[in-house]
């Protein structure tokens, strides 16, 4: 027992479909503290939301998960059965989606889907469970909750939906919370009003939280410790300050130099040339290896995690090395 | 409310203009007088006979007596039974909505469960046989399948009566509902499987149904709430507008097992020329019908919010 | 939003008809309903060769052999495998007849009723605006009422006999043509080669028969093989009524009609034969319409 609220030892998610096996997520590992923010990155098709989708079990066919533990307050959650998952989801482990008009039932009333959130784990009646639902709304900063909570979705605007998919979260005082791109579908202005309460929240609550991004500015001002992944697998992990200044992996290099901001005026994008590699046809070795300028013969051979300046890199020419 | 007296109004003037449709239409059907008389009527009995019905004044004249009747009640009389068409029609009327409701009530009963369960079990051998039942379910053609019904259960087994109909819900009359009523409801049986199946899939990739598992929700109200609520829309639009269909389909149902309703009476009614009966039963059958699409189009409303809402705006 | 899962695509061989042809045919339940389809069209047109009597012949058909159980033999000499019917007409012959009319009738009107409502539908695409709101609220209102009743309405309007019949047919049918075909052709019109081609002035007949159309093929295809087996089974809905086909033309409706007084003696097999030809017919038309409903649906994913 080392007090961690979320440990992944060695995930393996895999899609059996028939053009082949798509190994969605190849041996993932990494832990979450109480309070804590991990920034889970890459780009799309990385597998970090089926990584999220892992964690509850949400892995819907072909889909499955064929190897590795997931622990949560020390309870393997891969060995629960059903029943048991259902009673932690929702309410020991809650889960953020990315696009809130689509997560919220549209032709549900929002009390009705909040009231259902908490009767189904906390054994009040509903006059009770309407009480918690406004707190919760009022708790992320939605005005009037009363007659919001008797509006149907499409009558609220994204912020505020986002913020409505939050505070289900929210309900039954989760310990950890996985948000998979919550501010995605936002524009910048609400998606940093969001960031700034996500973090709130987790300091005054002792919250674990997981936030699954492609976007470093996100995880920038907000992770404490980041994890990139690249082709089902991450390449690097640690704190976020020592990641983003100065990053050991050739694609996290790529990333961050990539990113709009840190380019000078005039001088054209630094982009990561190709694409990420299907899934379900890795090519031998390192999966960077076609898009990496720092490749060499030894990238045949396929690279372990290894520790380096307090860190882990999964690279056998780590930058600043 | 400006909503459905929109809906009203138009349903009226759809209304009118079947009338005018079906009336300008049955006129042109062969000379029914020359079935009805007699050899020996002499000339000027036929003459008489033509002035009593009325079938002698020009066609826009009998046209507005017809609509002026019409408002008042009287559709003209059988030229076969001499009473009232209205009466004969609304007479059997309550015979062909028992067998109708009957009907629609088994396809809700049978065909919702079984179509959300191949929609949300889409590889399982159960779920294969239901959608080869639901195509062989439309494509077996009524009329036969009730005489297979007949012939099966009623003369080799002997279980169920094969004619007629029994007094309104006795343990007699529904004995003899029964096999009627599942062969009227079969065809739309396996439509509504299949679009409640088509519904259920396209519900249970939404993200909103993975939402409701990660609340922790049990399946059966993600089933039950969730995904039901959202196929109930189209499936009641479609399933409201077979009731009409039903309806009228109760035709063949009633020929093949002497069923003493409306249906029946229409098609004797075609045979013998007998005109007011026809344009009567028409008459009914589309006003059943608008009236049956007003109300699903405003339940419609009310079971999807965001028509409410854009019908307000508009 | 659901996982990001890389599929490769399909090596792409072949023109995109054999593509299709291939997927068609991957199916068992496909294959068997169309050979079956192609086998029951042969042998409705070769009916005449193939049936041992002509039974709508006279001199050929005798009482004597009057409601002859299955496999027994008429005096004609052959074994009658489907027995006879109360006049002595050798079932399996009357069969063969009667699906050449059901198949004629149903594929004639149906043909008719495509080109009439293709014709419509293009033209009500093509044009938009008031042409286009008419031609909808026409065919809006015709198909919300159910079929059999426009026929009834159109049998009673227009009185009995084959001509008739076959009216009735292709007006209940034309408007899912038109309304088809009209979306399809909506979703086309937008796309950039129609204003290509809009652009070097061809003449508009050129644009709509040669750009257009081939494109609205496909949903026409399958739209038409489920309206044809409606058709079949909506004539024989009428002719068992008695309100279709004349007895000249004895469909199959009309011989289950025929069948129908000697259920309750259980000499089945009047009615019972016919109505399996029939339903193999109709399912066997559906299957494949099925079958090609999910091969040219470009969204469908499985």
């Amino acid at each position: 027992m080392n007090g961690n609220t979320l440990e992944v030892q060695d995930l393996k998610t895999h899609f059996f479909t028939r053009a082949g096996v798509v190994r969605a997520v190849d041996g993932v590992s990494f832990e979450v503290r109480p309070g804590e923010v991990l920034g889970l990155v890459g780009e799309s098709g990385c597998g970090k939301t089926v990584t999220g989708f892992s964690i509850l079990g949400l892995v819907d066919a072909p889909g499955r998960i064929v190897g590795g533990r997931i622990l949560f307050d020390g309870t393997d959650l891969l060995k629960l059965g059903e029943h048991e998952l259902r009673r932690i989801r929702g309410a020991r482990i809650a889960m953020v989606f990315q696009d809130p008009m689509m997560t919220l039932n549209p032709v549900l009333r929002i009390d009705t889907q909040m009231v259902e959130a908490v009767r189904a784990h906390q054994d009040v009646d509903s006059r009770t469970a309407l009480k918690i639902s406004r707190e919760a709304l009022e708790r992320v900063g939605i005005p009037s909750p009363e007659s919001r909570l008797r509006s149907y979705p499409h009558q609220f605007s994204g912020g505020m939906r986002q913020r409505v998919a939050i505070a289900i979260a929210l309900l039954n005082r989760p310990k950890l919370i996985i948000a998979d791109e919550p501010t995605t579908a936002l524009d910048v202005t609400i998606q940093a009003q969001i960031l700034y309460e996500a973090q709130k929240l987790c300091r005054e609550s002792g919250t674990a939280l997981v936030w699954i991004t492609h976007d470093l500015s996100v995880v920038a001002g907000l992770a404490d410790r980041i994890c990139v992944m690249y082709a089902g697998r991450i390449v690097e992990q640690g704190s976020v300050d020592e990641v983003l200044d100065a990053p050991l992996h050739p694609y996290t290099h790529g990333l961050i130099g990539s990113v709009p901001s840190r380019n000078r005026r005039g001088s054209p994008l630094t982009q990561i040339p190709g694409m990420m590699p299907a899934l379900v046809n890795l090519p031998p070795g390192c999966a960077f290896r076609n898009r990496c300028p720092r490749a060499a013969p030894m990238c045949l051979e396929e690279p372990r995690l290894q520790e380096h300046r307090g860190r882990l890199v999964r690279c056998f020419y780590p930058m600043h090395a | 409310m400006v909503f459905v007296i929109r809906r009203v109004f138009q349903s009226l003037v759809v209304v009118l203009v079947m009338s005018l449709v079906v009336f300008v239409g049955v006129h042109l059907v062969g000379d029914p007088v020359h079935i009805l008389i007699s050899d020996d009527m002499t000339q000027i009995e036929i003459e008489r006979f033509i002035q009593k019905l009325g079938l002698d004044r020009p066609v826009h004249e009998q046209y507005f007596h017809f609509l002026a009747n019409a408002a008042r009640g009287d559709l003209g009389n059988s030229f076969v039974f001499g009473e009232p068409a209205l009466k004969l029609i609304l007479q059997r009327m309550p015979a062909t909505l028992e067998l109708a409701f009957a009907a629609f009530l088994l396809a809700i009963v049978f065909g919702i469960p079984l179509g959300m369960y191949a929609g949300l079990r889409p590889e399982s051998p159960a779920s294969k046989a239901i959608m080869a039942g639901s195509i062989l379910g439309f494509s077996l053609p009524t009329f036969w399948v009730g005489l297979m019904l007949i012939m099966v259960f009623a003369v080799m087994l002997g279980w169920l009566p094969s004619t007629g109909r029994g007094d309104f819900m006795t343990w007699d009359g529904l004995r003899h509902l029964a096999l009627p009523a599942i062969n009227l409801a079969l065809f739309k049986m396996a439509l509504v499987t299949r679009l409640a199946r088509a519904g259920t899939r396209e519900a249970a990739l939404q993200d909103y149904v993975k939402f409701a598992r990660a609340k922790g929700l049990s399946p059966a109200r993600v089933v039950l709430v969730h995904v039901l609520k959202n196929i109930l829309v189209p499936v009641v639009t479609v399933l409201g507008l077979e009731l009409g269909g039903l309806i009228a389909f109760s035709v063949v149902t009633e020929t093949v097992f002497a069923w003493p309703g409306m249906g029946k009476l229409l098609i004797d009614s075609i045979q013998r020329l007998d005109r007011p009966v026809i344009v009567a039963y028409l008459v009914i059958t589309v006003l059943m019908f608008v009236v049956i699409n007003l109300i699903v189009d405003i339940l419609y409303s009310m079971l999807d919010p965001r028509v409410r809402l854009k019908e307000a705006k508009a | 939003m659901s996982a990001a899962v890389e599929v490769l695509p399909r090596a792409e061989v072949g023109t995109p008809f054999r593509r299709r042809a291939r997927e068609f045919f991957a199916s068992p339940v496909a294959t068997g309903s169309f050979v079956a389809l192609l086998i029951i069209v042969f042998l409705a047109l070769f009916a005449p060769l193939l049936a041992p009597q002509n039974p709508y012949d006279l001199a050929k058909v005798t009482v004597m052999d009057a409601r002859l159980a299955p496999g027994e033999t008429g005096s004609a000499g052959f074994a009658m495998w489907l027995g006879a019917d109360g006049a002595g007409r050798d079932m399996w012959s009357a069969i063969l007849y009667g699906l050449r009319i059901s198949l004629g009738v149903g594929v004639a009107s149906g043909v008719v009723a495509l080109a009439i409502g293709t014709a419509v539908g293009l033209a009500a695409a093509y044009r938009g605006g008031w042409l286009d709101a008419l031609i909808m609220r026409l065919v809006d209102l015709q198909l919300s009422f159910p079929a059999i009743l426009v026929a009834l309405i159109l049998v009673a309007i227009l009185g009995r006999g084959a001509d008739k019949v076959m009216i009735a047919l292709i007006l209940v049918q034309w408007a899912y043509y038109a309304r088809t075909v009209r979306g399809s052709a909506l979703v086309e019109r937008r796309k950039e080669y129609i204003e290509a081609a809009h652009c070097l002035a061809l003449p508009p007949r050129r644009i709509v028969f040669r750009h257009l159309l081939p494109n609205v093929v496909a949903p026409m295809i399958v739209v038409g093989t489920l309206q044809t087996a409606h058709a079949i089974s909506l004539e024989a809905t009428l002719s068992f009524l008695g309100v279709g086909l004349p007895l000249t033309e004895p469909s199959l409706g009309l011989l289950i009609a025929n069948g129908f007084e000697y259920m309750l003696s259980g000499k089945y097999w009047i009615s019972f034969y016919p109505g399996i030809a029939l339903l193999a017919t109709i399912m066997s038309i559906n299957l494949v319409g099925d079958r090609l409903r999910d091969v040219l649906n470009p969204r469908l994913e499985r």
